[in-house]
């Protein structure tokens, strides 16, 4: 047997094993796609009913008496405020189910609308001081059990004392809904409120804000600070220096270093130190910053070690100086590299709430943050906060807040990719 | 450079948001402390937001003992306001409280919850459970005359059992199997403290032993086996409950307020011949109950909005009353003449007194 007989009669076998390490490869990928996919349908499929509300159709009766308001032509948004809105609802809904009479029957004939309803009448009012002394066909927010119940995801036919929604109540609302009082309407509020302990009054707003300025503020902060440090240590520093060694090795090691870590270091520097304040988007963004620094720093570093050396010695050759060298060449067109790298570490940022924990913005904060100093939480937070409340419709939001976080980090990826693009030098 | 000026300009610009804090008043209140605590206490800061207008509480769930730890720390306005605890104060954390300063706390009882020990609807009948059950069942170290042993019947063995049955005949035969949450968690304490611990004094030489060598005790009477039963599912009740209707058999560990929310899916086993229902957990006769506080820390009011208002919201019949809205979201109520007392505590900065 000659060395071509050889080869030939294994090279079946060489075949074979190529293409298994193919299929490896291809298996791989369909497994990761099938994951994905899986993943994207099952919370898409969870997060469904939370993007509609049950409203109820109810006749309000604003008058004077009701509100509590005494008789003149115009009121001030203060007296507006202060007007008894508490008791709107259950009036109508006594006036539409007259035969209600026992005392803890009419308790649950009340809880079939939203405890937030007479807060919503309110802002209503203040909006259309008109409505004052007239009688509204008004939408009113349906309480979770009702909204739970309509969307079918409570069994009528279990025994009673299984159900949330009593027998009772179930004769109310196949009344109301025979009457097409009772309807679904997109879920506005998930988009524009702040967190709540009701679910049909709970959005995802505060949290998205206190993502939007935790992430802005992080950026500012690290993008620069690790490019900056990056630059230097590749383009300036001394090679073969100890200190400068000492510090390459402390910052990859930092990227590896578990993120409630920087948390621990936010609390006892920034809070105990400087007094920023507790669960403010400010203490926040400067944790993240720090735990995002590493990794901009090292992605930084590859990208500049990427720009082949002619770039550099044809810019010095034609009298360009160091500075210049950086900024006009190497800079630009390592930036594809640094940006991919900075997004990488903001995803990782926007999903962390280890660290935030120790900071204290893993809280119940209801109003929406108005600057970098009011209390904020953010959306892994709210997502952790409302998978852990006792009611059954927190399930439906959580998946629809992961939904939230999803979009949030597409977006950031497609700026990603769009800058990218413009940046792209091919040689 | 842009870079380096932008870097330049966000420093000082921290510096001078640091150099700038305000620390003499606040406009918000800041409330940390226990996580069985949480879902009441954010339901009365939400609706006092929405009734007054003014900024909602903000409130973090740290734990009983986290929660005592941030508000002991000194009367700063960057300390906590009020800290919410799933039990009493103790006198270290007291002690620590005044060394710091923080002298003039009010202690209001907001209510009870209940512990409930439950399994699938569609599972085996488990309410013939007692509390010596419980703790033969999932203590790490059991007497040895509990498994029939009839020499040396006060030495502590390992636990060796493993099915429910071993432990009382009336209980079925199935394996031991109790998911429950981890130590950091003031449901587990309740757990320690008031079953097994509660189990464990039913024999004679341990309730002797607690006398003598109280350390001991606690340690014996206290432990949770680590040999596979019990197993540690984090602080995330809904996980336990679908995890439960998995697996038909397996017992869970969770506050009243969940198994009310999810009667559909699991059912809670009577203990000690008390059912886990609203009225036995009021009146005490449901045995693993355990008492949420709240504490006050007067120096405090007066010096950020809206405090006194929020605590007069907190202590309304309205709200921790009978009628309440606590009460549907699944607190269950302290009896009338206590409630009073605590809400004229409450609105007159009454002193704690241990």
């Amino acid at each position: 047997m000659n060395n071509t007989d050889i080869v030939r009669s294994s090279l079946k076998k060489r075949y074979a094993k190529e293409k298994r390490f193919k299929a490896y490869g291809i298996l791989s990928i369909g497994l990761s796609l099938f994951f994905l996919l899986f993943l994207l349908f099952d919370i898409t499929h969870k997060a469904t009913p939370a993007f509609t509300q049950t409203y109820i159709n109810l006749d309000i009766d604003f008058s004077h008496k009701n509100l509590r308001l005494e008789e003149k032509s115009s009121y001030s948004e203060k007296e507006l405020f202060n007007a008894s809105y508490r008791k709107l609802t259950s009036k109508a809904l006594y006036q539409l189910f007259p035969e209600v009479k026992d005392r803890r029957e009419k308790k649950t004939l009340r809880k079939l609308v939203s405890s937030g309803a007479q807060y919503d009448l309110r802002d209503l009012v203040i909006a259309n001081p008109n409505y004052i002394g007239t009688k509204q066909s008004i939408w009113i927010l349906a309480d979770d059990d009702v909204d739970t119940f309509a969307k079918d995801l409570i069994d009528r036919n279990l025994p009673e004392v299984q159900r949330r929604v009593k027998d009772n109540q179930i004769a109310w609302i196949d009344h109301l809904q025979a009457q097409g009082k009772i309807q679904k309407e997109l879920n506005t509020k998930f988009l524009t409120q702040g967190d709540s302990r009701e679910p049909e009054q709970a959005g995802i707003w505060g949290a998205l804000k206190g993502s939007l300025y935790v992430m802005l503020l992080t950026l500012i902060l690290s993008f620069p600070i690790g490019v900056a440090a990056a630059v230097y240590l590749e383009e300036f520093a001394p090679k073969n220096n100890w200190f400068v060694d000492l510090i390459e090795v402390n910052i990859n090691n930092l990227a590896a270093v578990p993120s409630i870590v920087f948390g621990i270091l936010g609390l006892a520097v920034y809070i105990n130190l400087f007094g920023v304040p507790r669960s403010a988007p400010l203490v926040g963004g400067l944790v993240l910053s720090l735990m995002t620094l590493p990794t901009i720093i090292i992605a930084t570093r590859a990208a500049l070690k990427s720009v082949p050396p002619s770039i550099r010695e044809a810019a010095l050759g034609v009298g360009a100086s160091k500075m210049q060298v950086i900024t006009h060449h190497v800079l630009p067109l390592a930036m594809p590299g640094i940006l991919t790298g900075s997004i990488i570490g903001m995803a990782q940022a926007l999903g962390e709430s280890a660290p935030l924990l120790m900071i204290g913005m893993v809280a119940f904060v209801a109003d929406i943050p108005q600057g970098f100093l009011d209390p904020s939480t953010v959306l892994p937070v709210q997502i952790f906060i409302w998978a852990d409340s006792p009611e059954r419709a927190f399930i439906a939001l959580t998946s629809a807040a992961i939904v939230v976080l999803l979009i949030f980090l597409f977006l950031m990826n497609l700026l990603a990719i769009i800058l990218r693009k413009k940046f792209e030098t091919r040689w | 450079m842009l870079s380096k000026k932008l870097t330049t300009v966000s420093v000082a610009a921290l510096v001078a948001t640091a150099m700038t804090m305000p620390t003499q008043a606040r406009e918000h209140i800041e409330i940390v402390g226990s996580s069985t605590v949480f879902p009441f206490a954010t339901v009365v800061a939400e609706t006092f937001g929405k009734k007054t207008g003014l900024p909602t509480p903000k409130i973090e769930s740290t734990g009983s003992g986290g929660g005592m730890k941030l508000f002991c720390k000194g009367n700063g306005i960057e300390t906590p306001d009020i800290t919410n605890a799933s039990r009493r104060i103790k006198d270290k954390e007291v002690e620590k409280c005044h060394a710091n300063g923080v002298t003039d706390i009010t202690e209001v009882l907001v209510g009870f919850d209940g512990i409930a020990i439950a399994n699938s609807r569609i599972g085996a009948n488990f309410n013939a459970m007692t509390r010596k059950s419980l703790y033969l069942g999932l203590a790490a170290k059991v007497p040895a005359s509990a498994t029939g042993q009839t020499w040396n019947e006060e030495q502590m063995i390992d636990n060796p059992f493993t099915h429910w049955n071993q432990v009382d005949s009336n209980l079925p035969n199935v394996a031991i199997k109790v998911l429950g949450p981890p130590p950091t968690s003031g449901t587990r304490d309740a757990l320690q403290e008031l079953a097994v611990e509660g189990g464990c004094k039913k024999f004679p030489h341990m309730k002797a032993m607690k006398k003598t060598n109280n350390k001991q005790y606690k340690s014996l009477c206290r432990t949770i086996r680590e040999d596979g039963p019990y197993v540690e599912m984090g602080e995330n009740d809904n996980l336990i409950i679908s995890k439960l209707v998995n697996d038909k058999n397996t017992l869970g560990v969770f506050g009243y307020s969940f198994l009310d929310q999810n009667a559909d899916k699991v059912k809670g086993a009577d203990v000690d011949g008390s059912a886990i229902t609203f009225d036995n957990i009021a009146d005490g006769s449901y045995p693993v109950s355990r008492p949420l506080y709240f504490y006050v820390k007067n120096s405090h009011r007066g010096k950020v909005k809206g405090m006194n208002e929020f605590i007069s919201e907190f202590v309304d019949e309205d709200t921790f009353g009978e009628e309440g809205y606590l009460v549907d979201k699944g607190l269950i109520p302290t009896p009338e003449a206590k409630r009073a007392k605590f809400a004229s505590d409450a609105k007159n900065a009454t002193n704690l007194k241990l």
